[in-house]
């Protein structure tokens, strides 16, 4: 026994110095690198884009007005500052809930009504293609959520104490997975989402195309999956918890470089 | 109506190569909807480009190509600032075609 144990790892020994073993991360960038020439993401941007510019809803009017916290109508840098809080709403808000705010606002649309419907059906598919357009604007910018509101720094809190907050059949919580550096589920490995490069990494990722569904992922859409694997229930879309996770990821994710809307497996 | 593809052709000495992403739903009509019913199959069943008024490539897709397909391909010649299109139509009947500049 002892001898066919020798006799294998000498057998191994040889291909694994020959050539320096790649890793399923780097299996996983490489084909992100391939696909990234093609990132279907596009075509929600394009899409996204023309849904901007386009008057709509039951006043008939575009979004070109709408405040993403760099003043009417400016959408370039706005996405690397969300969420951030807003006088005129008194809230925290990240983009889908602020974008949420515009389209009830300004065109008139029900945004509890938005809220309730099933992702990627309705108006969720115009806020997906909207966010990312107004992703894609601030792409390759760095990281720079505001915390000099006293309520941005309350939501930073919040989202903590939600990061380590522990329940559900599993006794989970966000940080039993993202909470250190090395871990895994199967062959993914997790970004540690409390400090950088993870959480510039892991934040600055979303809105993401994924593969696997054919769909743009918005991130209250990758919180509701997050959610869905601790079996926990969705605290509801743009509600103030998951903006509260937004602005602790966010935050902790200072200085991290955007890359959505990305692609993903 | 579908939406619009994305598409770059570059030059590089006398080869262009032209990359498109198509933007479709490519349904297998394997799949079924929530209510177990199957949902009928929608995909593109050819789709070709044009350079110079001459056909330079042509392809036969079925229902096993994924959803907003990605095609890129290469062709002798092409000048910049030339325009290359790209036609495909589906199972429906539905078409469309896009055009771009060379750069």
């Amino acid at each position: 026994m002892k001898w066919s144990l020798m006799g294998l790892a000498a057998l191994c020994v040889l291909p694994l110095s020959a050539a320096a073993q790649k890793s399923t991360a780097d299996g996983i960038a490489e084909y992100r690198a391939m696909l990234q020439d093609g990132n279907p993401a596009e075509l929600f941007e394009a899409r996204g884009e023309g849904l901007w510019k386009q008057a709509r809803g039951p006043k008939n009017v575009s979004l070109e007005k709408c405040d993403l916290g760099k003043g009417p109508g400016v959408v370039k840098g706005a996405f690397v500052e969300l969420p951030r809080y807003f006088a005129d709403t008194q809230r925290v808000q990240d983009l889908e809930s602020r974008l949420l705010t515009c389209m009830e606002t300004q065109q008139g649309f029900n945004a509890a009504e938005i809220a309730k419907t099933p992702f990627g059906a309705g108006e969720q598919k115009t806020l997906e293609s909207l966010v990312a357009f107004i992703s894609a604007e601030s792409r390759d910018m760095t990281f720079n959520l505001p915390q000099s509101h006293s309520q941005e720094k309350l939501a930073y809190e919040v989202g903590k104490r939600l990061f380590y907050l522990r329940g559900g059949p599993y006794d989970f919580s966000c940080a039993s997975c993202h909470g250190e550096d090395g871990k895994r589920v199967r062959l993914q490995d997790l970004p540690n989402l409390t400090k950088n490069p993870g959480a510039g990494n892991g934040f600055g990722a979303w809105p993401a195309y994924r593969v696997s569904s054919g769909e743009l992922w918005s991130m209250q859409r990758r919180l509701n999956d997050c959610y869905r694997q601790q079996r926990f229930p969705f605290p509801g879309f743009a509600s103030d918890a998951t903006i509260a996770l937004g602005v602790y990821m966010g935050v902790n994710g200072k200085g991290g470089v955007s890359t959505a809307p990305a692609l993903k497996r | 109506m579908s939406d619009p593809m994305r598409i770059r052709a570059q030059v590089q000495g006398d080869k262009t190569t032209v990359r498109v992403l198509v933007s479709h739903e490519m349904e297998s009509g394997q799949r079924r909807d929530g209510a177990g019913k199957i949902i009928p199959a929608w995909f593109i069943q050819s789709i070709s480009a044009v350079y110079d008024g001459k056909t330079v490539m042509s392809a036969q897709w079925g229902p096993a190509v994924a959803k907003n397909p990605f095609v890129q391909f290469s062709f002798k010649g092409g000048k910049a600032g030339d325009k290359v299109s790209v036609s495909w139509v589906d199972n429906r009947g539905d078409k469309r075609t896009d055009e771009a500049v060379i750069s």
